[in-house]
């Protein structure tokens, strides 16, 4: 900026082109780190990514040899092969994202705008919310799974009082999935939302209570429309890693091959069957399915003035 | 649920209203009686418990003891949206979410009133804001959203309406603009306005009755005109225009006259017009009501003659010169002198003294806090 300041002082008497040229010169200068950073860490992987969806497969010598080529039939396949685990994929990442929602709607409320006159209060309660990410990922999926194990008091209790049968367990239900989603992705619900909240200004939920709606109108009128900004960030930073998770739902964790979702098949093609181009093809549907889905919800939810 | 629509003014009725906060008393005591159809103003420099008065009236708190009754119902325990008042906030508050037209509508929704959107418009009309009703309340100037804000407030037809210094934020003009509007609407539809205002000309200029209050109760009460011509208290002669206050031992009173020493000087005020007939009292003039002369003027007993002293402040405001004069022992003494073309030629250091008329004189109920250098308040 100060090299930019200084070239329109000492320019501007003689070309009119040369301070404008300057300026946009170290405009680059200052975005070519950033820019060389996205074409080698994003565009090439990228399109590297595309390139393998499309490679052709050769099992003449009785092990497959792929060889770069246009095969668009393979995302046919991926698409019958295994429509089950993408369409599971976003069925869990609806409902987890839903039940994240709703369990961190209420919490953030509380932490940003009942707890705003008690700074310490509401500093000890966001600590507590990031809390979790102290302790890694993996560990507390895995404690997940030990509380809910076969054994465990948890599920010998719900057995006991009929709940469920004598033979049915929790580990690698689709509920236990969804809940393992649900608990990993609350944070990235509730930060959001929190600042959405915590900007708030109770003016004008006065302002409602004034104009004869009462808690409930108002909440529905007024609170809500006024954090749809932080409510489309959060659903937005859980739905779609959500959608692409595989540490849950793996066999390994909470889940069964019965809740496979796509970013299980995603890495067991590319790390254990070596299968590039479907690993590769399904990778791509996932996110230009993602990318279709946010575009009609932002779309939708009409946030565009707000943010 | 307040579904009536009511077209005329109620009365409100404050009984006894106290209102602690952790830490301090914001309201003590407070009575207070606003006629149906009334322009009532509530002034006061502010954290004298105003805004928090306007705020219990309209629920937005809960009062620690006393009793809030409007149309003669007792409203005290009852929520906000429960009460037939609105409010226009001196933040606005107009929802950023919706468009001007949806803000004034809003009330009518809740209340599931026929043909939201016809009244909606017909209130911003009476705004003049009617071609602006598709836009954001943020594409609006501070003065174009303090009349959706009163649009909003005015269209539910409340029983009363409050204004929380409402014009605080506009600039001179565009204030007195919008009071003259304000004052018109309240004539047109007659309902009962409860203003809440620091501004001592707004408060005079708009009310038919103003209500000075000081730390949480109120000091005097009354119409414009009287609460300037005979202020019963030291704040209200200082809040409410300027003061120039003597303070002195009352030496003699008759059945007209209460008269004090000031420094050697016999000053008098009317007996009707003295709160306090013994003891120490305060007199006070209002500066445009005194004079000075150059010679020391030779006057009968109905005027109060103080000096001499030295001109020490001349200051030009366009209608009038203000004068301040220094006299020993007494303190200094303001002097409005209007410039109609004849007032006296007069320089800085000149020796004078000051007149005024007995009548115009005003006794108080208490001293100003330091005795004997009344700063006249500018």
């Amino acid at each position: 900026m100060a090299i930019a300041a200084f070239g329109h002082a000492t320019g501007s008497g003689h070309k009119q082109k040369a301070p404008g040229n300057k300026s946009t010169k170290v405009a680059l200068l200052l975005l070519a780190p950033g820019l060389i950073y996205l074409a080698i860490f994003f565009v090439a992987p990228l399109f590297s990514l595309v390139i393998t969806s499309l490679q052709t497969v050769d099992y003449s010598t009785g092990f497959p040899v792929y060889s770069y080529g246009l095969e668009f039939a393979n995302y046919v396949n991926v698409v019958n092969q295994y429509g089950e685990q993408i369409g599971r994929s976003f069925i869990y990442a609806f409902f987890a994202t839903i039940a994240a929602l709703l369990i961190s709607y209420p919490l953030a409320y509380f932490i940003g705008v009942k707890a705003r006159r008690y700074p310490l209060l509401q500093a000890l309660m966001l600590t507590l919310v990031i809390a979790p990410f102290f302790i890694s990922f993996l560990l507390r999926t895995f404690a997940w799974k030990q509380i809910f194990s076969n054994e465990s008091w948890i599920v010998t209790t719900l057995q006991s009082v009929g709940i469920l049968q004598s033979d049915q367990y929790l580990v690698g239900t689709p509920f236990l999935v969804i809940f393992g989603l649900t608990y990993n992705f609350i944070p990235f619900m509730t930060l959001p939302l929190y600042t959405s909240l915590e900007r708030l200004d109770i003016r004008y939920l006065e302002a409602g209570a004034d104009l004869y709606a009462n808690p409930r109108k108002v909440f529905r009128k007024v609170t809500i429309p006024l954090s749809m900004p932080g409510i489309v960030s959060g659903t937005l930073l859980t739905f779609i890693p959500i959608a692409g998770d595989y540490v849950n739902a793996s066999g390994l964790f909470l889940g069964s091959t019965e809740t496979a979702m796509l970013g299980n098949v995603v890495e067991s093609k590319f790390l254990k069957s070596y299968e590039l181009p479907t690993a590769s093809a399904l990778s791509v549907i996932l996110m230009g399915a993602i990318m279709l889905l946010v575009t009609f919800y932002v779309r939708r939810s009409g946030t565009d003035d707000l943010l | 649920m307040a579904t009536e629509f009511v077209a005329r003014g109620a009365d409100l009725e404050l009984v006894g209203i106290r209102k602690e906060f952790p830490g301090f008393t914001a309201i003590d005591h407070l009575d207070l009686h606003i006629p149906a159809g009334e322009f009532f103003a509530l002034l006061g420099p502010s954290g004298c418990g105003k805004t928090t008065t306007l705020r219990l009236v309209a629920g937005l708190e809960q009062p620690t003891t006393g009793q809030i009754l409007i149309g003669g119902k007792d409203v005290t325990e009852t929520k906000p949206y429960q009460r037939p008042v609105n409010t226009v906030f001196q933040s606005y508050a107009l929802f950023p979410h919706m468009s001007v037209l949806e803000n004034v509508a809003f009330g009518l929704r809740q209340r599931k009133i026929d043909d939201v959107l016809v009244k909606a418009q017909a209130s911003l009309d009476l705004v003049e804001l009617g071609h602006l009703a598709q836009r954001r309340p943020a594409q609006l100037s501070g003065g174009q959203q303090q009349r959706v804000a009163l649009a909003r407030a005015l269209v539910n037809r409340p029983s009363l309406l409050l204004l929380d210094e409402p014009l605080g934020a506009l600039d001179l003009k565009l204030r007195r603009q919008m009071q003259i509007e304000l004052k018109a609407i309240q004539m047109e539809v007659g309902l009962t306005f409860l203003h809440v205002t620091h501004d001592q000309e707004e408060a005079m200029d708009m009310a038919d009755t103003v209500a000075v209050m000081n730390k949480g109760h109120i000091e005097q009460m009354g119409s414009p005109e009287k609460l300037y011509d005979r202020p019963k208290t030291v704040f209200v002669s200082k809040f409410l225009g300027q003061s120039n206050l003597f303070v002195g031992q009352v030496e003699s009173q008759n059945e007209v006259a209460v008269s004090i020493q000031v420094a050697g000087t016999k000053i008098s005020v009317p007996k009707a017009r003295a709160e306090k007939h013994s003891g120490t009292i305060a007199i006070g003039v209002r500066p445009e009501k005194a004079f000075f002369h150059e010679e020391q003027p030779k006057l009968g007993s109905d005027h109060n003659v103080i000096g001499p002293g030295e001109i020490i402040d001349i200051r030009f405001t366009g209608v009038s010169n203000q004068y301040l004069i220094e006299i020993p022992k007494v303190g200094n003494v303001t002097v409005f002198a209007q410039n109609i073309g004849k007032s006296p030629v007069i320089e800085l250091g000149a020796k004078v003294w000051v007149s005024w008329k007995v009548e115009h004189s005003f006794g108080l109920s208490d001293l100003p806090e330091n005795v004997g250098e009344q700063e006249p308040v500018a």
